[in-house]
């Protein structure tokens, strides 16, 4: 399977996206600059953690604009995988890719730390190397993660399965504690933990590696 | 004709003024007289401070660059280097916390990356006042959302640092910042403008009217208006910087460089100046074709301004259409402003017309350098003659080790790291508040670097030259607990006004004791920066010459936290000592003051210890070792007890006080020790180990229960140690109004 990361002027977990799949998991994987369009081929789009255009502005509100989301839009109406780290799950929303909106965290500031995740749904691409009810530990490092959606939006999300993961200690005040969350058609997920981040045992955390072998081993089935 | 009003404007004496009219034989014009006050500015100058510098040791096997450049360079071997500098920006902070804070970080960004190296983690050492203090709260806030803001954002991770509370710093706030990146050895780059006619390449952000003057305003005491400099603090914009971050790193690889330098305290005027000086050329520059945020700026405004997120380039000729191509892939403005000349002057043009030409020599070298008188301050002997077992013991130690522990100083930093991203770009091995040094990983190798920034300013303040000593062994204390073995360090000197006696006498004994300690412990100094004038109405900071030391770990999977892991686990204290509360943290949360004579620091006895408590962590033989710092041994053991918040242990602990008195045993903060714990099964090895060093051996206890207990002496849960060691911080920054 092979990985294509976006790499907007801001984005700056480009790199560590890049070397998990690359040299953790050993799976082809390449940069995917924003002012291209073309997706060179790959399988599955990763858009990365950071400050996509700065984010002076909302976050990821100028990032949809960018040449490169033309062509992953049209790759994610197709079917085509696409998951947004952190950043990324403010662009996909921002690009409607993914309802809802990721608000201010509800401290008002920043918060880098290692949270506890619940799997909410593990039959999804994403997810099922995993089990339903399984505890991760991975850390997120957002200002801005505070998931909200409308009311009746939250009701079809909850029933229809599409949130993956829930936090166990909500770090920024996400309604209904949500952490992750899946389109209805099943292949776009945004999350804000970063599971790149928890990927290797002298990091501290290996529990990002169920993610990982959630998406090589789906490809290799 | 200059009048006097405009050269004191300008933050020059009368004699200046005379020395710089007789450089060049007539006057100078307004223009002139700007480069001058910025090139001669204590910030660019070290006029006061140059001759102290000179006694620090530079050189060593590792080194590759010294101080001079924009930073200093270490061989980490396999054919990786270090670059790394600390910088202050303290005035910037207090006049405008967040965005002072944010374009210290930077700042000294662009020195560490300029070098060639991507940046792989910033530290930061912050001081500010009583928490009580109206002021305070309000600066620690907007410091670290300023850190935060300008750290995340551009992607690098800040990975630790050290923040202490003391009302010297009511009225000048501390916030100094120390940045370490890597690269191959053979690929340094220098800020040298050498080669006639070669292009010089204006990078980044457009110019602006912001932070003229930030090197004049930062190169003066504060006084009541303090506010209204407002204007000469620079705005931070880390979107840009990390463009600019990327461009360099890009430019870098193809071999079309000469030179490069950021743009930083007296932009233009400086990093051309300098470029110049250091390669024994001239440069020429129109001022007509720099990238302008607003019109109808004059030449004065474009070479002094201190817009952020800018570099200066020299390149090879003919090589242009490289270097403006990458800068434009990424988004940033990039002109041929102007060329290296055989001159030795620098000559700045607007449209073609000569607007100001002046000898480079002058500027540089030539600078004044003065000799500042020097007195020992009246009532220091007074002061050094306190006896702090003079006073009453506390009555209850358990509750003075949790008075300790919610000292600020000592209490628990995470409401301020956690919102620093410190974990992007994969690296942090040992995270903020897990062990006394940070340990970041170099990618695509099993080595690490061993980072941590230290100074115990009441040591300082009580004796220059001891206390500069001992934060120099402090700081190298904390690699050695992780594994990490010194390889060089970096300064950042923060006093007074240097041109009253008592501060230079701080200065000039504090610089003494450095360069004995760097000596006497063999870590070079490769980088550096002083900060004077941290002062306000007269009310000088307690002196501190902040250092961050750099340290080597061959073998990643054998570093070592800070933390008790297990229950069972033996405790034991590597070194002894005799009980010293002169300057100590107990003296003053308890006692209110700040008093005696601080403990002397043994060279072999410290070398001993740390060479031991490495190669018993690279043995794999400890589980934990937490140096005995600020609140001594019971806060180093309490520490290591709760460090951990998902998993608190308590320990019990018999001690061997010998005659000295319990909480002088408890409190007394002697340096050359190390707290540490290892499972039984290696406690023969350790043993023999220190016994071969001749370093004692006291083994205190285990780790058992859920409580503190010192038989005889206290019991405490480790539940409260914890809650007063955790909610110190939040409450004061949770308090109402």
């Amino acid at each position: 399977m092979k990985f294509g990361i976006v790499v907007f002027p801001g984005s700056n977990c480009d790199h560590d996206a890049y070397h998990v799949i690359k040299h953790v998991f050993g799976q082809p994987a390449e940069f995917l600059w924003h002012k291209d369009r073309d997706l060179r081929g790959t399988d599955l789009v990763i858009l990365p953690g950071g400050f996509a255009y700065g984010d002076y502005l909302r976050c990821g509100a100028i990032a949809r604009f960018s040449p490169i989301m033309d062509e992953v839009v049209r790759f994610a109406q197709k079917g085509g995988k696409v998951i947004g780290i952190c950043n990324g799950f403010q662009v996909l929303t921002e690009a409607g890719l993914l309802p809802g909106a990721l608000l201010q965290n509800a401290s008002r500031k920043y918060v880098c730390r290692h949270v506890r995740l619940r799997v909410e749904n593990a039959t999804t691409a994403f997810s099922r190397a995993m089990h339903r009810g399984q505890e991760l530990r991975i850390p997120v490092g957002h200002g801005a993660g505070n998931y909200y959606l409308d009311p009746d939006g939250l009701k079809r999300l909850e029933g229809e399965g599409q949130v993956v993961f829930r936090y166990l200690d909500n770090p920024n005040g996400s309604i209904n504690d949500i952490a992750g969350v899946i389109n209805q058609t099943g292949n776009i997920l945004g999350l804000m933990p970063h599971p790149e981040r928890a990927a290797e045992p002298v990091l501290g955390s290996s529990d990002g590696r169920w993610f990982f072998e959630s998406l090589v081993g789906g490809s290799a089935r | 004709m200059i009048r006097p009003e405009i050269i004191a404007e300008h933050g020059l004496t009368p004699e200046e003024y005379e020395r710089i009219r007789s450089a060049l034989g007539r006057e100078p014009n307004l223009l002139e007289l700007g480069i001058f006050s910025v090139m001669w500015s204590e910030h660019c100058s070290y006029k006061s401070s140059k001759p102290y510098l000179r006694q620090f040791p530079t050189r060593g096997p590792r080194v590759l660059v010294g101080p001079g450049e924009n930073a200093g360079v270490v061989d980490l071997g396999d054919g990786w280097a270090a670059a790394f500098k600390m910088e202050s920006h303290n005035h910037p902070s207090y006049i405008e916390p967040y965005q002072g804070a944010a374009t210290g970080v930077g700042g000294i960004l662009r020195d560490v990356f300029t070098m060639g190296a991507r940046p792989i983690a910033v530290l930061n050492s912050l001081r500010f006042g009583a928490t009580a203090h109206p002021k305070t709260r309000y600066l620690l806030e907007g410091v670290v959302a300023g850190i935060a803001g300008y750290g995340n954002c551009i992607g690098i991770p800040t990975v630790g640092g050290e923040v202490a509370f003391d009302e010297s710093y009511n009225g000048n706030c501390l916030v100094n910042v120390f940045a370490v990146g890597v690269m191959p050895a053979n690929r340094i780059f220098k800020a040298s403008a050498s080669g006639v006619g070669n292009p010089v390449i204006y990078v980044g952000s457009k110019t602006g009217r912001d932070g003229i003057h930030g090197a004049t305003m930062a190169s003066a005491e504060f006084e009541r208006d303090s506010e209204a400099k407002k204007p000469t603090v620079q705005v931070g914009d880390p979107f840009t910087e990390k463009l600019l971050l990327e461009a360099c790193l890009e430019l870098f690889q193809t071999d079309a460089l000469v030179g490069i330098q950021d743009l930083g305290a007296a932009g233009l005027t400086s990093s051309s100046v300098e470029m110049a000086g250091r390669a024994g050329s001239g440069i020429e520059l129109d001022v007509a074709k720099v990238p302008r945020r607003e019109e109808g700026m004059t030449p004065y405004e474009c070479m002094l301004s201190e817009s952020q997120a800018r570099m200066l380039i020299v390149a090879k000729r003919g090589r242009e259409p490289e270097v403006l191509e990458i800068c434009s892939k990424w988004d940033l403005d990039a002109e041929v402003i102007g060329q290296v000349t055989s001159s030795g002057r620098i000559r700045v043009l607007e449209n073609g017309e000569v607007v100001a030409d002046l000898p480079i020599a002058p500027l540089t070298e030539g600078a004044p350098v003065y000799d500042r008188p020097r007195t020992r301050p009246r009532g220091l002997d007074e002061l050094q003659r306190f006896d702090p077992l003079s006073l009453a013991p506390p009555r209850d130690l358990a509750e003075a080790l949790l008075n300790l522990l919610s000292s600020p100083t000592i209490a628990s930093k995470e409401w301020i790291y956690t919102q620093y991203d410190h974990m992007v770009r994969l690296g942090g091995v040992l995270l903020p508040g897990k062990a006394d040094a940070a340990v970041v990983r170099i990618e695509g190798s099993k080595r690490g670097l061993a980072l941590s920034v230290d100074c115990n300013s009441r040591f300082v303040y009580l004796d220059p030259y001891e206390g500069a000593r001992l934060a120099v062994a402090e700081c190298a204390r904390n690699l050695s607990c992780v594994g990490g073995e010194p390889v060089g360090l970096t300064d950042c000197l923060n006093f007074g006004n240097p041109e009253r006696p008592e501060i230079m006498w701080q200065f000039a004994e504090a610089t003494r004791g450095l360069a004995a300690a760097c000596r006497e412990l063999e870590i070079p100094v490769v980088s550096g920066n002083v900060s004077f004038y941290n002062e306000t109405e007269a009310q000088a900071v307690l002196p501190t010459p902040t250092v961050g030391v750099v340290g080597l770990v061959p073998d990643l999977i054998r570093c070592c936290g800070a933390t008790f892991q297990r229950e069972g686990e033996r405790i034991g204290l590597l070194g002894a000592g005799s009980g010293s509360l002169g300057g100590s943290e107990y003296l003053k949360v308890l006692h209110g003051l700040t008093a005696g004579l601080p403990p002397r620091l043994e060279a072999a006895r410290e070398i001993a210890v740390q060479r031991l408590v490495r190669q018993l962590v690279r043995a794999g033989l400890l589980s934990s070792a937490h140096d005995c710092g600020d609140g001594g041994l019971l806060v180093a053991i309490a520490e290591s007890c709760v460090g951990t918040r998902e998993r608190l242990l308590g320990a019990r602990l018999s001690l061997n006080t010998g005659s000295i008195p319990a909480h002088a045993f408890l409190f007394g903060e002697d340096p050359s020790r190390i707290l540490i714990s290892f499972s039984s099964s290696a406690q023969q090895q350790i043993e023999q180990k220190c016994s071969d060093a001749g370093v004692p051996l006291a083994i205190l206890g285990e780790v058992s229960g859920n409580e503190l207990l010192v038989d005889g002496l206290l019991r405490v849960s480790v539940e409260l140690l914890s809650k007063a060691w955790r909610g110190a911080i939040p409450a004061v920054m949770n308090r109402p109004p």
